[in-house]
Formats: structure tokens, sequence, C-alpha cells
């Protein structure tokens, strides 16, 4: 499958990690551009690299589906962060999850880790509004 | 401790993740701060419109909601995001600078509840509001601050 990340992704240096039939995992590295306080990641970039997560599974749901060769487009209705931890000096993984993927709605959950999957630094929640043509 | 001045703190560069967005201070009053996000086509999230991705308007909002906290506690208490809520209202317009506006609408001694919109010139047609709660990290007590917090 193939996964379009937008200059945005760039500022975060954003890599995809990709197994056949899972979601793909999204990899941030620890950097000055993505520093919030100091020692420590920035809110605003983690959220960022779930988002994209987010996005990332969906597109990959869309394509499982098959989507009858249509392309449909992706809107962000809203997005709500929950953070845990701090994110330390190390890379960053996100993958996301499609809970309910409908004709005009997906409902979509990321989390976003360093050391181990099951002990998240941070978690979304999103809606996306499914336009198809 | 002295206070604390938005102006200053943003006149010394907001750093990190911040100044990698392009990220300025714009305005403030006692429980809110402003931030202006010009716009940048390294910030773009869909290229075929050319609208920015919703990432450093969450990035904005989360400093601007931050600043306004520090405002409305006259001191500069780290503190972490526990949550934020993002509803985007309408797409950013392309080539327009995006304003953030955070809102601290009550504090408490460890807790923070904030509010926002950013607009992109007319603050009557916001594209974005949030909604999120700030957790002061430290001691809070050995700050000196509990008077002032218990206002």
């Amino acid at each position: 499958m193939s996964i379009g990340l937008p200059p945005y992704a760039e500022i975060l240096r954003v890599s995809v990690e990709i197994e056949a039939g899972a979601p793909p995992v999204l990899v941030m590295p620890f950097a000055d551009d993505v520093l919030g306080r100091p020692g420590f990641l920035h809110g605003g970039a983690i959220s960022g690299l779930l988002e994209m997560a987010a996005i990332a599974a969906l597109q990959h749901a869309l394509e499982a589906e098959g989507a009858n060769g249509s392309d449909p487009r992706i809107k962000p209705v809203n997005v709500t962060v929950d953070f845990m931890r701090g994110g330390r000096d190390k890379p960053t993984r996100a993958a996301g999850v499609v809970t309910r993927l409908g004709t005009r709605v997906a409902n979509v959950e990321a989390t976003a880790w360093q050391d181990e999957r099951d002990k998240p630094i941070a978690a979304a929640r999103m809606n996306y509004l499914i336009v198809r043509d | 401790m002295a206070g604390f001045d938005p102006q200053w703190f943003a006149t010394r560069g907001f750093g990190g993740h911040g100044a990698a967005l392009g990220m300025r201070y714009h305005a403030h009053g006692d429980d809110w701060a402003e931030l202006a996000l010009p716009y940048d086509e390294r910030l773009i999230g869909d290229p075929a419109s050319g609208v920015i991705a919703s990432g450093p308007i969450i990035t904005m909002m989360d400093m601007a909601t931050s600043l306004a906290i520090w405002i409305k506690r006259n001191a500069f208490v780290p503190h972490a995001t526990l949550d934020l809520r993002v509803d985007y209202l309408r797409p950013a317009t392309p080539g327009k600078t995006v304003i953030g506006r955070g809102e601290c609408y009550r504090i408490t001694r460890s807790i923070a509840f904030v509010r926002g919109q950013a607009h992109d010139g007319d603050p009557n047609d916001p594209l974005a509001h949030v909604a999120g709660t700030f957790m002061v990290v430290g001691d809070v007590a050995g700050m000196g601050l509990n008077r002032r917090i218990e206002a």
C-alpha cells in the first residue's frame, strides 16, 4: 500500500514502518524541532503524529475495503488527545485502529508509545467524515 | 516569582516545536493569549488544496492556552497537558495567517481548565474550537503559589 505523507510530516521527520496486513506504524525521532518544555516532546507534535497515524490507518482500511476504485476524501471532524506520560529523548511510534468505517463517518483511535506499546505516552480518538464521489 | 510577561516570554522565542512551525506572539489580556501562525508551505497537510495540517493548529492552541494559564497565575509554573479536544469547524484558508486564542477560565491548585478558538482573520468565523485541561507538574506548595491560586 502507499502512504502519502504531507509536507508537515517532514517537520516531524516522520517515517513509516509497514507490516503486511496491519495499519502502518509512524516513527518520529526525538529532535529540537519537536521539543516542548526542555527535555520533553511538545504535546502538539505528539498530537500531529497521532493524527497522521489515524489518517494512515484510515487510508489502509479504505484501501482494504476496495472503495470501488474511487478515492474517498477524508475530512477531520474532531480529535481528543489524552496525554499519559512525558515524551522523552527516544523515538516515538504511533499507530491507528479504525473502530468503525461507515459510509459517511469513520471512528479512529490512535496511540503513541516509546518503550513498550502497552505503555502509551498519548492516545487520541478521532472522528472523520468520508466523502465518496 | 516576579510574575509572568508573555511578550517577554515570546521575545525569547518559543524555541523547539513552536519555532519550527514559525509561531509568534500576537496579543494577550488578563486570562487569555493570542498567537499567530503565518501560512507556510512546510505546514501543508493536504497538498491538493494547500490547506495546512491540523497538527500545527493543535500545537498553537496548546501553547496559547498554556500562556493564558501562566498569565492568569502570573507565574511560569511548569505544567503538562492532560487532554485537549479540537473541533475542526472548517479548513484554514491557504495563504492566511491563523490566529489562535487561548483562555484560562478556571484554575485550581493543580488543574487549569482552558478553552479557545482559532480563526484566520475574522474572529466570528472560527476554524477550530478547543477545550482542555492542564496539570501542574512538580511541587505546587513549594512554589509559594497557594495564596494566589486560592484567592
